[in-house]
């Protein structure tokens, strides 16, 4: 009924995209493949696979029919060419680096990240003798100033966790694309629904699906997906992609998947070699989480403003971050790329610091004291006691997490009752 | 005709009416994308003649590679052009000297003057585009890579 030619609307998508009836039972919700391998028809078929020349599986390391309809859903929402899962958003991330970058190489990175990302990057990928320079988004000539020869990615969140910042994608992808190589941005806060990174020129976008998109709090999950439009072999950037790969028999990937070999690289070395596949279980939970996410994204963005506005006017808040907000420098930025919402996790400051951020966490009864966001539930976190605890008081200030910092998921409850339980917390305050 | 966009119909029906392929720049380097695409189609039923001068008179995949189109002995349906854009010329107008129905360009390869020579002569024609992705798209099989097929559909069974 349509393609190409005539594209579906998102809210489809987010039901259909990847998934149609089982062809040999007629099952209509997609069903677990809960199985660790495939049987090959015959012999020169299973080559074939292992050759990469037919489509198909052969270990649920590598492909899995339940993952690849998860798989095709991000593809599909985020209008990329192809995506592949992984057990988290943190080994997304890993993996999303691995094809791209050898020992010794160095990438960008916002200071305006989740507090896990920039430990991993700094710490754990610095074992992998990956380099990371982390610089102030909202300057984009910082990026520029922080080019090297070595240089192979940028890589920004779009609506940073937890400080709200909404960062110009647009002129960072250019600086990017200047200097031949990608844009990597981490989607999850906004998700498909809010902002299509490809629209605004980044190349890769990768999740944390354990978010809004599964949405519901139950289960982890990760995925990189790539627009397609990247020229892998505009430079001598990156081998992995475009020289003969010993591993298998000298293939070339770009040369041989194109406008995919980004993400058929992903599957076939790095899922393959380092391992942290995406359960089928976990895939179908999150599934079904998906196909409520634009439902389920305008009630939290509806409810998030109203929370956002109570607490800018309370006399024991001290200042509120949250870019729907008029008062917010990221206003005009949050109009542009996130015109539907600015999502539904976002920061204030409690008067009285580290003290009252506890005691105010400590006093909640229908928001939750844990650290996830995403949920349909209302959450609640005091990140310089819990999840930023890794950084340094300079980092912390600089991530967004100082010690009067707290920040809210806002859930998609009744936003009258999410109100007033913060406001009989604050009074304890 | 829009080269920029094709709809899954306009495929679809290439693909359905395709029985023989002659294949141009087949290689017999089993790492090579052509030799992925023959050996692909193949299993999928297609009959696939690989033309490349430099290896005519040897077998690849189990078919004899004739040195030019008008050596192939046998009718053609469609003419995939695993060649360079401006090479893509040259093969356009020997695809009509044989009564080719169909003209397809590899991913990468675009010819818009020879394009137009071909839809002339009654011929239709695909640029930039891979027969074995748009197989594997449209019988959905390629999403069991995580790629996307654009493919929504209710029905059991892939319209192909």
């Amino acid at each position: 009924m349509t393609d190409e030619t005539n594209p579906y609307g998102i809210e489809t998508l987010a039901v259909h995209a990847g998934a149609s009836p089982d062809p040999v039972t007629g099952s209509r919700a997609t069903p677990i493949h809960q199985t660790t391998s495939f049987v090959f028809d015959d012999v020169d078929h299973a080559a074939s696979l292992f050759n990469l020349q037919a489509f198909g599986n052969i270990y649920t390391r590598l492909t899995n029919p339940t993952v690849a309809v998860l798989e095709q859903r991000l593809a599909g929402l985020e209008g990329g060419r192809g995506a592949v899962a992984a057990a988290s958003g943190h080994s997304a991330q890993m993996m999303a680096f691995h094809v791209l970058m050898e020992a010794g190489d160095h990438f960008i990175a916002a200071k305006q990240l989740y507090g896990g990302s920039l430990t991993q990057f700094g710490q754990a990928f610095k074992k992998f003798g990956w380099d990371c320079t982390t610089v102030d988004a909202t300057n984009v000539q910082n990026f520029r100033d922080a080019m090297k020869p070595n240089t192979k990615a940028i890589f920004i969140e779009n609506l940073a966790n937890p400080g709200g910042v909404v960062v110009d994608m647009e002129a960072v992808a250019a600086v990017a694309h200047e200097a031949g190589i990608p844009l990597i941005v981490d989607n999850t806060l906004a998700t498909p629904f809010l902002c299509r990174p490809f629209e605004w020129g980044a190349d890769i976008a990768v999740h944390s699906l354990t978010k809004f998109l599964g949405g519901h709090g139950n289960s982890l999950g990760g995925m990189i997906v790539e627009s397609g439009q990247f020229d892998w072999a505009q430079n001598d950037k990156y081998p992995t992609l475009t020289q003969p790969n010993p591993s298998y028999h000298g293939l070339k990937f770009f040369e041989t998947f194109g406008d995919m070999a980004y993400s058929v690289a992903i599957r076939a070395l790095s899922l393959r070699d380092l391992g942290p596949a995406l359960s089928p279980t976990n895939a179908f939970y999150i599934l079904n989480g998906i196909e409520t996410l634009p439902l389920r994204m305008e009630r939290h963005c509806d409810n998030a403003l109203k929370v956002a506005e109570f607490l800018e006017s309370h006399a024991k808040v001290e200042w509120v971050s949250y870019a729907g907000l008029k008062s917010s420098p990221y206003y005009d930025l949050g109009q542009k790329y996130l015109p539907r919402g600015a999502g539904a996790v976002f920061t204030f400051g409690v008067k009285g610091g580290f003290e009252s951020g506890v005691t105010l966490v400590e006093n909640v009864e229908l928001f939750s004291h844990l650290a996830n966001i995403g949920d349909t539930r209302s959450l609640i976190i005091h990140p310089a006691s819990t999840t930023h605890r890794q950084l340094e008081e300079a980092e912390l200030i600089a991530a967004g997490a100082g010690p009067d910092v707290v920040r809210l998921s806002v859930g998609i409850e009744s936003v009258d009752d999410i109100i007033r339980d913060l406001d009989q917390a604050l009074a304890k305050v | 005709m829009d080269h920029e966009r094709y709809s899954d119909d306009y495929i679809r029906e290439i693909l359905r009416q395709t029985k023989t392929i002659a294949m141009v720049g087949a290689s017999s380097n089993w790492n090579r994308p052509s030799y992925f695409a023959m050996k692909y189609l193949q299993r999928k039923s297609f009959r696939v003649i690989p033309v490349n001068p430099r290896e005519a008179g040897n077998e690849i995949l189990g078919e004899t590679v004739y040195g030019t189109l008008a050596d192939i002995p046998e009718k053609i349906d469609m003419v995939d052009v695993f060649r360079n854009s401006e090479a893509a010329g040259a093969v356009a107008d020997e695809a009509i000297a044989v009564g080719a129905k169909i003209l397809w360009m590899q991913l990468g390869v675009r010819n818009d003057a020879a394009a137009a020579r071909a839809e002339a002569a009654g011929l239709k024609v695909v640029m930039n585009r891979c027969p074995k992705i748009e197989f594997g798209r449209l019988s959905r099989e390629i999403g069991w890579m995580g790629i996307n097929t654009g493919v929504i559909s209710s029905k059991r069974r892939a319209k192909l």
